[in-house]
């Protein structure tokens, strides 16, 4: 099975760079904002982009990925919605992989089985789910995989040597490396230890690592990249487009620009990384 | 008959944490290995005799067990029904059955190496108990408390502080227990290295719906030896209030496998059941949130959705797992209160018996009210009055006088 993820890590991987990751809230903070930003991250810079699927319980978010959701609830977002928003954005790109990043109840609550049929046809390549770890993985991993789309896993600095192989066994596209044990927006992690940590991992798979939690800006992403195949980065755009709002909450002519500007930033940042050895 | 009825009601969870399909393990990863160890923990601190000798004595000298079997004569006269006795869980130190786990879990985090607690509370109870059991071991405590509740329950909240405990008021959410708990959960996803979540019900991932229920279950085994004492059988009924339902399946679990045994929970239906309301086997479906699959109120997007209740501790969208189990086997019966029949029977308990109930103990007294009546007098129920209303105080003492103007 290869999916645009399969692709995308591939076709970088011959270019000698490490991926740009980018993370935004569907529905934050309107859908037709949300879908104006997501056409404009490829163009910023962005390889691969996760959808956050927005809940009113994310308890591994911290506050800022948290309002988000709240934002996108707020404004009448649903699972329904962000995968139409999926298709409408694969209406004009067919190469930026798709991740939904999220958690388990809206898709449960869904259907496991409509849900991954309606993913699959809007264009959606891999998820990440926070509250599944691979003692749930009759739950949605394996039919996911059956389903054709890659379930990535988290690794964490708890996920010890004895553990990673069980957290790797069902993980496809990538391994996303939780820099620091925490929640979203946490206190930066130090690249050399994320470096020694990636290496630990690449010693178990030879899945692409990407590294993510507490990357904000240009600098961290480039220190990041030269120890990964990938760096993520979404809390910082999140503060990026709240900063953008009216008193209301609600988006103005800077929204988009304000995601999209930082985007390339960040963009820049990895693409001024020298490269990991292999 | 159903032909899909377990042999045994009180063999649960399987090794992965499930009643039924209820149950399970559903945590961030950075929890997991931290979940397994506190699995492993358990396991061997309940196979080894001196643990469980070194918490009999804590339970009779510091928590001051066995707490009594009242035969509450005036109730009973009154209801005109079934012979009713109270299960005095109010007496325990700290004011409620909640110190029961608290001790426990406790012991287990020391075993653990583990100088941090933290924990959620709703109505301030566990909140208490955890805050009371940190300060007697010399281990720092951290309470996660909405808002709303740190308004609601300040008794409790100057008590929490008096103990040596940090309360944090979460202003997430509708700022209650959900929303305590969401951050007590975040809390432990970023300090899991020192820090041991004790959870204050029988909720949460596997293995706390077990080992909560577990540590409550001391109320139902008393119960047993106390009512054969008292009239040389088992009770008829039983019947315990629920939010998360830990004190309900402390005292049902002993009595699970005895089918002449009638068991009753109590769900807090808040304003009513087609209004505002907490109770979410009457109200909800099952769903997965805070670590376990189970009945949840949510919308049809699967968004979580808020609870209310006059009880800040019932206050809460979601119930334990193996209750879900035991509503789908129909071998438990759950019911609903309102917030005025708790008022009311708040009220009738305090003037018949001179016993402060808490307010979420007199949502079972208020359906035993209904119950009581419709039993013959050789009928034996017994409510589980699992904290006492010293807290709501306040809070009571308002919406009353509110009334009279």
């Amino acid at each position: 099975m290869s999916t645009r993820i399969d692709a995308r890590f591939a076709e970088l991987k011959q270019q000698g760079r490490s991926a740009f990751v980018t993370f935004v809230m569907a529905g934050d903070p309107d859908p037709k904002t949300s879908l104006d930003i997501l056409k404009a991250l490829p163009k910023a810079g962005a390889d691969v982009i996760e959808i956050g699927m927005p809940f009113t319980d994310p308890m591994a978010d911290g506050p800022s990925i948290q309002a988000a959701g709240l934002r996108a609830l707020k404004g009448g977002m649903t699972l329904r919605k962000t995968l139409a928003m999926v298709r409408d954005f694969r209406k004009e790109d067919n190469a930026t992989p798709i991740v939904l990043m999220g958690y388990y109840n809206p898709i449960y609550i869904y259907g496991v089985d409509s849900f991954l049929a309606d993913a699959k046809i809007a264009g959606v390549d891999g998820l990440i789910i926070v509250d599944l770890p691979p003692e749930e993985d009759t739950e949605l991993c394996i039919p996911a995989i059956k389903a054709g789309l890659n379930f990535i896993r988290l690794a964490t600095p708890t996920t010890d040597d004895k553990r990673l192989p069980a957290v790797l066994a069902n993980t496809s596209g990538f391994v996303y490396y939780v820099a620091v044990t925490g929640i979203t927006g946490s206190a930066a992690a130090d690249s050399k230890v994320v470096g020694a940590a990636v290496a630990r991992i690449k010693r178990h798979t030879a899945l692409p690592v990407c590294v993510g939690f507490g990357i904000r800006t240009p600098e961290a992403a480039r220190a990041i990249a030269e120890n990964a195949d990938g760096s993520v980065v979404g809390t910082a755009l999140v503060d990026a487009l709240k900063g953008s709002l009216d008193a209301e909450g609600r988006a103005t002519p800077k929204t988009v620009s304000a995601v999209a500007d930082l985007v390339s930033a960040l963009a820049q940042g990895v693409r001024g990384a020298k490269q990991a050895a292999e | 008959m159903n032909p899909n009825l377990p042999n045994s009601f009180r063999s649960g969870p399987d090794e992965r944490g499930h009643f039924g399909i209820f149950g399970g393990r559903f945590v961030a990863e950075t929890l997991m290995p931290l979940i397994l160890d506190l699995e492993k923990a358990y396991a061997d601190a309940k196979a080894d005799p001196a643990f469980q000798a070194e918490m009999n004595v804590y339970l009779k000298d510091y928590v001051g067990r066995p707490s009594p079997l009242y035969f509450a004569e005036r109730l009973t006269e009154h209801l005109g029904g079934a012979k009713i006795y109270l299960k005095r869980e109010e007496l325990n130190h700290t004011g409620s059955h909640k110190v029961n786990n608290v001790l426990g879990q406790i012991m287990v985090a020391r075993r653990m190496g583990k100088k941090r607690i933290i924990a959620e509370t709703g109505a301030g109870q566990h909140g208490v108990a955890t805050a009371t059991l940190c300060a007697r071991f010399g281990l720092e405590c951290v309470v996660y408390m909405g808002a709303v509740d740190v308004e609601r329950q300040q008794p409790n909240v100057i008590r929490m502080e008096m103990l040596g405990a940090k309360v944090v008021p979460v202003q997430s959410g509708a700022r209650t227990l959900k929303d305590a708990m969401n951050d007590a959960l975040r809390d432990w996803v970023t300090n899991v290295h020192n820090t041991f979540y004790c959870i204050g019900t029988v909720a949460g991932p596997h293995p706390y719906p077990m080992m909560v229920r577990d540590f409550q279950s001391i109320i139902g085994h008393e119960t047993r030896k106390q009512m054969q004492e008292a009239e040389g059988r088992l009770p008829d009924s039983l019947i315990a209030c629920i939010g998360g339902g830990s004190n309900a399946m402390g005292l049902f679990h002993p009595f699970l496998d005895d089918p002449s045994v009638e068991i009753f929970g109590v769900e807090a239906a808040g304003h009513g059941l087609t209004q505002l309301h907490a109770a979410s086997l009457a109200g909800g479906r099952p769903g997965v949130l805070h670590g376990n699959r189970t009945y949840l109120l949510m919308d049809a997007d699967g968004q979580i959705e808020e609870a209310h209740s006059i009880s800040a501790g019932l206050d809460y969208p979601g119930i334990g797992p193996e209750h879900a189990w035991l509503h789908e086997t129909g071998r438990v019966k759950y019911l609903s209160a309102t917030d005025e029949e708790a008022l009311a029977a708040f009220q009738l308990l305090s003037r018949l018996e001179g016993i402060i109930p808490a307010l979420e103990s007199a949502h079972a007294i208020a359906k035993l009210s209904e119950l009581a009546p419709q039993r013959p007098k050789d009928h034996l129920m017994v409510v589980n009055l699992s904290g006492r209303g010293d807290k709501d105080v306040p809070q009571v003492g308002d919406i009353l006088k509110a009334r009279q103007k």
